[in-house]
């Protein structure tokens, strides 16, 4: 086998963009010598090819003849110098490089046939007088991530990984002491406690052997918070009072009361099941991807949505992903790179990596992502939040699975490596300066294409009835996959059967390998053959890897050697139940604000409209395609420039149908601090305000949850997450919205030597709708001077963790509170007149209250407004203006209206808190009026405008 | 009458294929996905289809550039059965990636030349360096050379969803032949249809092309996605609409351009 390196790169004159992106994020840096960056593709082709061969497929695939230029003999002549760095930058060994599939098979296409890899790496060459320490500040922050990467150097050996020869193992368990148990689950990676271990112990010693590694494996991986739940499910004693299991006390119970019959699967699938029309059900699940996008932001968000995506591929017996929706919570982006903790990313490195990430795979699976939502705090700095939501829809008939005795046990999509092993148990782990250089399996790239071919591919099987039950391999690979579906059957597998990226992989490793975009499927033996013509048709491979049994017994093999032999009733009913502790001390927030009120608040509402939680996410929004499939009704920016923040998202799945889908999410983490229980509260009534803003009802609306909690070893951490929990409850019951599906990440602190930071407790309530008609939908945008403008629903002085304050340098304060009774009666009646169409626009007040809503409706519909602040309906004694400006009391919408409808408008709302604050003018000013009639804002749309969008820009170097 | 039959061609990472398919329905055709590899194996034939639709996506995932591997695929496999389908005047339609591929297997701006010059543009990175999703205007600029825009308004309203969709020609003479021949069928332009350049050209492309024809307007390339805009639900201010419950989308009437040509001359 040889090598040869082909080296490609844009022509001289024509604007290169990714040189010129490089430096600009150089100078970001404070870096200011740099005068030119040169960017050069590398491709290293390897196998038996001739010369002409090479040549054809440098010019012929590798290379545009128009824009680019390519030398596959001895590269381009750079010369280093003091003044010219070279650095080439390429994926680590293992790593997956996309390219690599595509490039062969265009060698193959062109009749090439002996090329047998292909990897492509980056070279850099940028000009100007740097220091060393400026050079490796570049290569290190911007130019690669050695979790991922590496700098070429140059004499890189090509080491061929051997196969493995099989050598029985096993670890000494039967002997080791608690201090060696300890160790063992430490130094193993496994991260389960002392409990565990015995427990683990105990049941080997009952065999009289020792573990083997692939048994101990499938154990801490099946018994892992992330796939056990093991907080949530658990017992808690809360301030001295047992609950048995806190989640199915609070969020699964609410559904069982509630007992909807449109909801057809709840919390048992890969994601929750309702109904959508006769013929079809829709799912939805959001998980989050939180320590691999923290160490790779890149990868770890491009896995986090591959991997949601797999969700509702695998639910029932597969759907049609139709929508993502993705949220974010990050550090401030604008920080200073001197205060960014060691072994952490800056957070804007972070957001632009995670965001190209979700970019990439969910355009590339033909998704639209229509909603979503991002988050500041300094707390997420080293613990970045990413979570990621799939809706899928399905024909009913295919809304179970069922396994039986006999299925084979058949793994189609991508080939196993050693990719992401150990994810299950990593996310139990605090991040710590150090993990970014132990834990680097764990974090990997995906492939979208193969992921599609999968969907395709997967889709057209189930339509033909060729499998009876399917999952996807996610967390914990093969072992959580085969060990879930065959729960109640047994199965055996043959590890070598497993598809390899390449050699040498052990049988434990190919057990839990969390490699991507691969599903398991139970076939019958008859409908073999069909379903593999099926998968070759769309180029996907499919392997049988083992059966089912009826033992009851996991049973895995590798060749003749048996490696693993356990109950399947230890594997998922053996973890011992521990009641955790848990605390909550009720906190006396003050009630008073520590400033006096001003005279005029334009300067206020225009630094809260540049808070990096309100201000314009346009630069992110764009990069996701929010048109593929045709369906979308209601945009993620609206208006007639397309750039006002809609509230919830409407898609139409079927072209040919006036039926649509809702969907919407509420989170607010900054009210955490005060009261976790008015926070989740609160995302629970934003989520819905947004549902019904758009024109939905609360009839058939069911809930998510996504609990991100610090360490709930600590009781006062585990005490809120519990208080958050029965918020859900209550919240949910009144409101008629059962949850269906949820996911909890529970050890989201930063270790930033010895120095922990905890990341506020953030609950993102996502929710889904169904709607008859989208023709009855509304935008956010004012549309038609001479519109009367009114306040529904009651501010009260409710200012603690608002936007206000936080400019004001204010932190404490009164929670807003939800009061679920009245906000569902004011919630079905604002539906109501916006079915029956009395309602030009209507805008949810979150974030920065009445005044920052109002603001959004008048610069996206580009008209202006004179308000009187004292018609706003406020709780008795509320009387300071910028309470009334600026409170971000929940269950309240700003709603434009006609003249010809003020009066059914009026009537129809009778029962509910409504004030006439307003009407919409042709002069693009806002005007404000305090309680004297005095103005206490007066500024123009466009300066509004300006300050919400401008700190993206600024911070992305965007023209305006 | 019988209804024109379009296949519309899939692979690994099309996306865009049922919209597509469901934009020739409305449009009066009958159509059919048919993945690559049923073609090059001919259990598929392209001469039993009177139109080829290339819809978008991310073909082989955008490997190594847009719409390359599917260009140099088709190139190598299918190369003479596309030749011959065009020579049957039978329309052909690329979108977005569809586009792409046709630029660089060279089938546009014109089959004839590749043989002498090799390709003759491309469609490269955005200025801006990144994916851009947004609706756009389009100025109608051909005459009616194009017959997938016969009977179409001056202006219309489309969405593009792309990070490599730069027009760059290989140099002066390919543009003026484009201009002369009149195969430039349409130009990002604001909503009056009177101002160009940035920033209604999203992404950069020489002399503001949003899509060309060939020499015979049979084939057509764009990078907007006329598929996105059927129904005026689609519109992104359809609730500003005067009469919306008229209207569907503006980008159908390429498909029925299309339709009606190979009703009546295929």
């Amino acid at each position: 086998m040889k090598f040869a390196r082909v080296e490609v790169r844009d022509k001289k004159g024509v604007f290169d963009a990714v040189a010129v992106g490089v430096k600009r994020d150089i100078r970001d840096l404070g870096i200011n010598g740099v005068s030119e960056v040169e960017y050069i593709c590398v491709y290293t082709i390897g196998g038996d090819f001739s010369r002409e061969e090479l040549s054809r497929l440098s010019l012929g695939v590798l290379t545009d003849m128009i824009s680019q230029e390519c030398d596959y003999a001895s590269g381009f002549n750079v010369e280093e110098s003091e003044n010219v760095h070279v650095v080439e930058v390429a994926y680590n060994a293992g790593v997956m490089d996309p390219t690599s599939e595509s490039i062969i098979k265009a060698a193959k296409d062109s009749g090439i046939q002996g090329i047998m890899s292909a990897r492509s790496s980056k070279k850099y060459i940028i000009h100007g007088k740097l220091s060393k320490e400026e050079f490796v500040q570049i290569t290190d922050k911007l130019l690669y991530n050695k979790v991922i990467q590496h700098i070429v150097s140059e004499k890189e050996e090509k080491i061929m990984p051997e196969p493995y020869k099989f050598k029985h193992e096993e670890i000494d368990i039967m002997s080791a002491d608690d201090e060696a148990l300890l160790e063992l689950s430490f130094s193993g990676a496994l991260y389960l406690s002392l409990a565990e271990m015995k427990a683990i112990k105990e049941y080997f010693s009952k065999l009289k052997r020792n573990p083997t590694p692939c048994e101990l494996e499938t154990i801490a991986q099946t018994w892992s918070e992330h796939c056990k739940h093991k907080t949530m499910m658990g017992a808690v004693i809360y301030n001295g009072k047992r609950i048995e299991n806190l989640l199915s006390e609070t969020v699964m119970k609410v559904t069982r009361d509630l007992n909807k019959p449109w909801c057809v699967s709840v919390f048992k699938d890969n994601a929750g099941i309702i109904e959508f029309d006769s013929k079809h059900n829709i799912c939805f699940k959001v998980e989050t991807h939180n320590h691999p996008s923290a160490l790779e932001p890149y990868g770890g968000a491009e896995t986090g949505i591959g991997g949601v995506i797999r969700d509702p591929l695998g639910t029932g017996l597969g759907s049609k992903p139709i929508i993502n929706t993705d949220i974010f919570c990050f550090g401030l982006p604008d920080m200073e790179a001197l205060d960014v903790p060691k072994g952490a990313l800056h957070p804007k490195r972070v957001l632009k990596g995670v965001v190209s990430g979700v970019r990439d795979y969910g355009n590339k699976m033909g998704i639209p992502t229509t909603n979503g939502a991002v988050c500041f705090d300094p707390r997420y700095t080293g613990n970045p939040l990413v979570f990621c939501g799939n809706v899928g829809i399905m024909p009913k008939e295919f809304s179970f699975k069922q396994v039986s005795e006999g299925d084979l046990i058949v793994s189609v999509g991508g080939r196993t490596g050693r990719d992401g092993i150990h994810g299950a148990t990593f996310s139990s782990a605090e991040l710590t300066s150090e993990s970014e250089i132990c834990s680097g399996s764990a974090v990997q790239i995906g492939n979208p294409i193969t992921e599609k071919k999968v969907a395709d591919a997967l889709l057209k099987a189930r339509d033909l009835k060729l499998y009876e039950a399917i999952t996807d391999c996610g967390a914990g690979g093969f072992s959580s996959a085969v060990g879930e579906m065959g729960e109640n059957t047994g199965a055996e597998v043959y590890l070598e059967k497993a598809p390899l990226k390449y050699e040498g992989l052990k049988p434990w490793e190919i057990w839990v390998s969390e490699a991507q975009e691969r599903m398991v499927l139970a076939v019958k033996e008859k409908n073999l053959e069909a379903l593999k013509n099926v998968f070759k048709d769309e180029f996907v491979e499919v392997a049988v890897i083992g059966k089912f049994t009826g033992e009851k017994k996991l049973r895995l093999y590798y060749e003749e050697h048996k490696v693993a032999d356990l109950d399947m009733d230890f594997i998922h009913n053996g973890l011992p139940r521990t009641a955790r502790e848990a605390i909550w001390e009720e906190k006396e927030m003050p009630s008073d604000i520590h400033f006096p009120e001003k005279e005029d608040y334009t300067e206020d509402l225009l630094k809260i409209l540049s808070d990096w939680n309100v201000c314009s996410k346009e630069w992110i929004i764009r990069q996701y395609d929010h048109e593929v499939q045709g369906g979308s009704v209601l945009k993620p920016l609206v208006g007639p420039n397309c750039d006002g923040p809609a509230d919830a998202s409407v898609t139409r799945p079927f072209l040919d149908s006036p039926k649509g889908i809702v969907v919407s999410n509420g989170i607010n983490p900054a009210y955490a601090d005060i009261d976790p229980y008015w926070m989740a509260a609160s995302a629970i009534d934003e989520a819905l305000r947004q549902i019904v803003a758009v024109g939905g009802t609360l009839k058939k609306v069911a809930l998510l949850d996504n609990f991100c909690w610090g360490n709930t070893e600590d009781p006062r951490q585990l005490g809120s997450l519990v208080r958050a929990s029965e918020a859900c409850y209550r919240m949910a019951k009144v409101f008629g919205t059962p949850f269906i599906s949820g996911k909890d990440s529970l050890n989201n602190e930063f270790n930033a030597d010895g120095h922990k930071i905890s990341i506020p407790p953030t609950l993102l309530i996502s929710a889904i709708g169904v709607i008859d008609d989208v023709d009855k939908t509304i935008s956010m945008d004012i549309k038609r001077s001479g519109n009367l403008i009114y306040v529904v629903g009651k501010t009260y002085h409710e200012m603690g963790g608002s936007r206000y304050f936080a400019v004001n340098g204010q932190k404490l304060g009164l929670p807003p509170k939800v009061d679920p009774e009245r906000s569902l009666s004011l919630m079905e009646k604002l539906s109501e007149v916006i079915q029956e169409g009395l309602v030009a626009s209507a805008h949810d007040s979150s974030e920065g209250g009445l005044a920052v809503a109002l603001s959004e409706m008048l610069f996206a519909g580009g008209y202006g407004a004179r308000i009187r602040l004292k018609e706003v309906p406020v709780e008795e004694g509320v009387t300071r203006e910028d309470v009334i400006l600026f409170s971000e009391s929940n269950s309240r919408f700003i709603v434009e209206v006609s003249p010809e409808n003020k009066e059914m408008f009026e009537k129809k709302m009778n029962s509910v808190p409504v004030g006439l604050i307003g009407e919409v003018t042709e002069e693009t000013k806002l005007t404000v009026f305090g309680n004297e009639e005095n103005k206490i804002i007066e500024t123009d749309i466009d300066t509004l405008k300006e300050s919400w969008k401008k700190p993206f820009r600024k911070l992305m170097h965007e023209e305006s | 009458m019988k209804k024109a039959k379009v296949i519309v061609l899939r692979t690994a990472g099309t996306n865009c294929d049922m919209e597509t398919a469901y934009a020739f329905e409305l449009a009066g055709a009958e159509t059919e996905l048919v993945h690559i590899n049923a073609l090059v194996e001919k259990r598929k034939a392209l001469r039993e289809y009177q139109i080829l639709a290339i819809p978008g996506g991310f073909t082989y995932g955008d490997d190594v550039a847009s719409g390359r591997i599917l260009a140099n695929e088709l190139r190598s496999k299918l190369e003479d059965d596309l030749v011959r389908f065009i020579s049957k005047n039978k329309p052909v339609i690329g979108i977005c990636n569809g586009f792409q591929v046709l630029i660089k297997m060279g089938l546009l701006p014109s089959a004839d030349k590749i043989a002498d010059t090799g390709v003759q543009a491309t469609l490269t990175l955005n200025d801006s360096g990144r994916f851009d999703s947004r609706w756009v205007y389009l100025k109608k600029t051909g005459s009616e050379k194009c017959i997938w825009v016969k009977d179409f308004p001056d202006l219309v309203t489309i969405p593009i969803a792309h990070a490599e969709g730069k027009f760059v020609p290989r140099g002066a003479d390919v543009l003026k032949d484009l201009q002369d021949n009149e195969q430039i069928v349409f130009r990002y332009t604001d909503k009056t249809g009177k101002l160009f350049g940035r920033p209604y050209n999203p992404n950069g492309s020489i002399d503001d092309i949003a899509g060309i024809c060939d020499t015979t307007g049979r084939v057509l390339g764009l990078m907007p996605h006329p598929e996105r805009h059927i129904s005026y639900l689609q519109h992104p201010n359809w609730r500003r609409l005067q009469n919306k419950k008229h209207k569907l989308g503006t980008g159908l009437e390429i498909f029925r351009n299309g339709v009606k040509y190979a009703e009546k001359y295929v």
